[in-house]
């Protein structure tokens, strides 16, 4: 008798377990007492292997922090203590593979996905994620399409490419003054998008645009490329890639003797640039699609170092925030289910290492800033930061953002 | 003029090393008709251990940087016919007679298994190979040519003519040619088929370890992945001159590259920008299919009867 009342309660415990590790309202526990745990887990997915894969851990670890500091500081949801798990997945930067890690994302019920890191990836991926109800934030992903897709549950904590693309162009043309400019991209939904928004605000600043010259995500030799646009003599050259293709590039294009300023998009935006290029990459211009990461919170930068004993490279304050927003919708819904803090997602208003993030009615981040950096003396230095349009000096940006300490609550 | 000057100078270097890393895709074709996909990886360790002790000299002796990298290329060579050889030992010697597809999966294991450990030791990112060699620029009638590239080109030369010598003036070259025309009857007149095919692949390891090091020199960048991409262009060079023909592998190799570069350089010109220089690899790869059209064994390919 004893032993078989011992059995139905253990059976209901595990029954109620099991339940939470899908995310819906367990039944009330009768016979034992609360606190139950709550598994709540966040897919994460980037590229882990491959050309940019640094890139990719660096979101990772962005993520990965958020969830521990929210494991040790301990959430609490519909009264259950929470634990939250990370799946990682690599997504090869591979845009086939979007999907099919969506699936196995939705497989495992995730309650929510950080990523992906390629636009290319993350376009195809976000219409499954979108299907299943499941909220996706990209700490990356900059190209215009992804949140013009009309997809409620699609979100980005970083500017696009056509506030990046005019951002950058429009320093090229005003800065250097430029008549003739090339367009290079590594034929990805990222680069090609990035440079068709560069060429446009070129094209609009009256400056002529030589028809556009294409590598790929694997190209290192870019020579034949570099020695036509040499015979065409243009003032200006635009990269749209990352910076295990841009570096070569530039360190081509200088052996070539083409003497003209070299503008790259964010995903070249990188002080690797340094190392691949060697004394190449002094001079050239970039742009990132949000704060440089030293404008990142201070608290923020000290104990992504502390964990990983390595700075961010690039994006990770951006996927810390993302995940700590998505944190902060599930604790004001009370719930983790996507579909019950979906609704708090949409009203985000959140103090993370980024500076505020709210977002407009199509899931981007309202207000996004883009930084220009310009590589000088062996690190890539902010010079601008440019917001709705206008352009604030970094010295005076860092000045008016008083440090404030990163509150998690979204209050 | 000088602009296509330029381009038959990029050509050639790019081509010189695909004809390089090409040899050791023929050569164990030719002896034991295996394509070793697993090639191009053997390519990516050579230039990571390169990477490694080039690295660790230039920081911390005063050695000067030609001796350098000629260290880190005498650091590669070794590390590359050991991995030749291990890979000969555990991939595919256990299946010499098994069917023809069988090695070949084994061989895409083994590259996976290379790559993955090599992301293991040297991480993820891309490592920038040190340019200690200053990279003089010379201007040759109005177009430019680099150190790196005078010396990627003399190496490429030397090498091949060191390696036709060994197969055609050695004893070892001998063997080599007997167990490729027929293995059961070498070894009946006293060759040991192993040992021959073990050397056949340390050889073409060693190659691949030179043209890591070229590699590496050349873009100044070494990543985990440089191997794979690599190592299928050489594929198709060799295929273009015939697989299992060493002058058919330079040859198709020296084409290979100046027809990818003069592709990326005037396609769009002359199509009025329908094609552009993203088209590149596909016009190369049209002239391998055209190629392959006429002379289905490839540029230099002898039309052979296949193996019972």
């Amino acid at each position: 008798m004893n032993n078989r009342r011992l059995l139905a309660l253990s059976a209901l415990i595990g029954l109620a377990v099991a339940s939470c590790g899908k995310n819906e309202p367990p039944p009330a526990p009768k016979a034992a007492p609360a606190p139950l745990e709550l598994i709540v887990k966040i897919g994460h997915a980037a590229p882990l292997t491959g050309g940019i894969a640094h890139l990719g851990k660096d979101n990772e670890n962005g993520t990965r922090l958020a969830i521990e500091e929210a494991n040790a500081r301990g959430v609490t949801i519909d009264g259950k203590k929470v634990k939250f798990e990370m799946l990682a997945e690599d997504d090869e930067e591979k845009p086939d593979r979007g999907p099919i890690i969506a699936q196995k994302f939705i497989d495992a019920k995730v309650a929510g996905v950080i990523g992906h890191l390629n636009s290319g990836v993350s376009i195809p991926a976000s219409t499954v994620y979108a299907q299943a109800g499941i909220p996706m934030v990209t700490g990356t992903s900059t190209n215009p399409k992804l949140t013009e897709q009309g997809l409620k549950s699609v979100f980005r904590v970083v500017g696009r490419d056509d506030q990046q693309g005019p951002a950058i162009a429009t320093y090229l043309a005003s800065e250097y003054k430029p008549k003739l400019a090339a367009v290079i991209d590594d034929a990805t939904a990222y680069g090609e998008g990035l440079g068709n928004e560069v060429e446009k605000t070129l094209t609009a600043a009256g400056i002529k645009v030589l028809p556009r010259e294409k590598g790929s995500k694997d190209t290192r030799d870019w020579k034949a490329i570099l020695t036509k646009i040499k015979g065409k003599m243009p003032d200006a050259v635009f990269y749209g890639g990352m910076d295990a293709t841009a570096g070569p590039l530039l360190k081509q294009a200088r052996e070539l003797g083409i003497k003209v300023v070299f503008a790259f998009g964010d995903g070249a935006c990188t002080n690797t640039m340094k190392d691949l290029a060697g004394d190449a990459a002094e001079g050239f211009v970039c742009s990132q699609a949000g704060i440089p990461v030293e404008a990142a919170n201070p608290k923020f930068l000290s104990d992504f170092k502390a964990r990983f004993k390595s700075d961010p490279i690039q994006y990770a304050p951006f996927t810390y925030d993302s995940t700590n927003l998505l944190i902060a919708a599930m604790q004001k819904a009370n719930s983790a289910e996507p579909a019950k803090y979906l609704p708090e997602l949409v009203k985000t208003n959140h103090k993370g290492a980024t500076g505020v993030i709210e977002f407009d009615d199509k899931g981007d981040r309202k207000n996004a800033e883009i930084t220009i950096f310009i590589m000088k003396g062996g690190k890539i230095a902010p010079l601008a930061i440019i917001k709705n349009g206008a352009s604030t000096k970094f010295e005076d940006f860092i000045k008016s953002a008083a440090p404030t300490p990163a509150t998690t609550e979204n209050k | 003029m000088d602009i296509f000057l330029q381009q038959i100078i990029n050509g050639l270097t790019l081509g010189s090393v695909y004809a390089i890393v090409a040899l050791g895709y023929t050569m164990v074709y030719g002896i034991i008709q295996l394509i070793n996909f697993a090639h191009g990886e053997i390519v990516m360790v050579g230039a990571m251990v390169a990477f490694t002790v080039i690295g660790w000299l230039a920081a911390n002796t005063p050695l000067p940087p030609l001796l350098i990298v000629l260290i880190g290329t005498a650091a590669a060579i070794p590390a590359c016919t050991a991995i030749g050889y291990a890979l000969e030992l555990f991939a595919y010697r256990p299946l010499r007679k098994a069917p023809r597809l069988a090695p070949l999966i084994t061989a895409i294991g083994a590259s996976i298994v290379l790559q993955q450990v090599a992301m293991m030791i040297w991480s993820r990112n891309p490592l920038a190979f040190p340019q200690i060699i200053p990279n003089m620029v010379f201007p040759v009638a109005g177009a430019t040519i680099t150190l790196i590239q005078i010396a990627i080109i003399m190496t490429s030369v030397v090498l091949m003519i060191a390696l036709t010598a060994i197969v055609y003036r050695t004893k070892l070259g001998v063997a080599m040619r007997a167990t490729s025309q027929n293995a059961p009857i070498a070894g009946l007149m006293g060759v040991n088929v192993n040992h021959v095919i073990a050397a056949t692949f340390m050889i073409g390891a060693a190659l691949a370890a030179v043209a890591g090091v070229m590699v590496g020199t050349y873009y100044g960048i070494a990543h985990y992945t440089m191997g794979s991409l690599l190592g299928l262009k050489a594929f198709c060079a060799a295929v273009l001159g015939g697989i299992g023909n060493l002058a058919g592998a330079m040859l198709g190799g020296m084409l290979l590259g100046v027809v990818e570069a003069l592709a990326a350089g005037y396609m769009g010109d002359l199509t009025n920008n329908v094609f552009g220089s993203n088209y590149q690899d596909v016009f190369a790869f049209m002239v391998l299919i055209a190629v392959l059209v006429f002379r289905p064994s490839g540029l230099l390919g002898e039309r052979i009867g296949e193996r019972a």
